[in-house]
């Protein structure tokens, strides 16, 4: 995992956070997802495709994600309202489009968001890809952050020579 | 004034209507993607059009080349998350009049708006 996506994502949170809902974000240790280890109750992924590969997830307790999504929406929503999940993939959508902007590189696309809510859910991310955790805290409660980002193999190739060659 | 505002999430459709609210703005249409807000374009023509970009079944960029083919007047604002230069150029190319990054504050939108409506009745 290449520390850039991850600083990337926690600007993104921290932006997203401070202009929608008004709350600032502390960030701990980012550290290795263990295999099987549960998510909260509710998570909103984003995949990310071309440039750069892989996932990022916001996940949030179910408690924690009703006030932010009051806030956010400026209505009540709670989690069993038609519209909470479609709030929870506008939010990551635009935590996702904030770190795309920051990773500045070109041929990146994210797809449209999917949101999961249950209590102690599981996403699997592909066990070829280490998937960093970075615990959140903001005046609403703790969530995480699981970022599971790398470029695509052809993009690390060396840029084309471009210089004139003569025969 | 009657305003068009396609976004496919109906939670970012409801915080712009607060904004248009706030601006004194009631003659709301909604549409969920690009063809929806074809569709419902239909004689009945808006003032602004607040336009996303990534949207199922048909996107912004796909809805402005279809619109602006046959108007080239209406003032459409972007509001996406998309915020790298190229693509900014791209829709600005596409006719797009002014263009607002999520996420943004209610007062940057309502500059936006007022800005670009300000723009359209000076040119």
């Amino acid at each position: 995992m290449e520390s850039k996506f991850i600083v990337a994502c926690v600007s993104a949170i921290r932006n997203v956070f401070t202009t929608m809902l008004k709350t600032e974000v502390t960030f701990g240790k980012p550290h290795i997802k263990q295999a099987g280890a549960p998510s909260n109750g509710v998570s909103g992924i984003i995949g990310f495709t071309g440039a750069v590969r892989g996932s990022i997830i916001v996940c949030f307790p179910l408690d924690v994600a009703s006030t932010l999504m009051h806030r956010f929406a400026g209505a009540e929503l709670p989690p069993d309202h038609p519209d909470f999940a479609d709030a929870i993939g506008e939010l990551v959508n635009m935590v996702a489009g904030g770190t795309k902007t920051q990773i500045n590189q070109s041929d990146v696309a994210i797809g449209c968001p999917s949101v999961i809510i249950g209590k102690e859910h599981q996403v699997f991310q592909r066990k070829d890809e280490a998937v960093a955790v970075v615990p959140c805290t903001c005046s609403a409660g703790v969530f995480t952050v699981e970022v599971a980002l790398k470029p695509q193999i052809s993009s690390l190739a060396a840029p084309k020579d471009t210089t004139a060659k003569v025969a | 004034m009657k305003i068009l505002l396609i976004d496919d999430s109906r939670t970012m459709r409801n915080i712009q209507k607060n904004a248009l609210g706030e601006l004194g703005h009631s003659d709301i249409t909604e549409a969920c993607d690009g063809q929806d807000a074809l569709s419902k374009i239909g004689a009945a023509l808006p003032d602004l059009i607040l336009l996303d970009w990534n949207m199922p079944v048909m996107d912004g960029m796909t809805f402005l080349k279809n619109f602006r083919a046959t108007n080239k007047t209406t003032p459409v604002i972007m509001v996406t998350t998309e915020a790298e230069k190229t693509r900014v150029v791209e829709a600005i190319k596409a006719g797009v009049n002014n263009y607002v990054v999520k996420p943004f504050t209610t007062e940057q939108l309502k500059e936006r708006i007022n800005q670009t409506m300000q723009k359209c009745k000076a040119a």
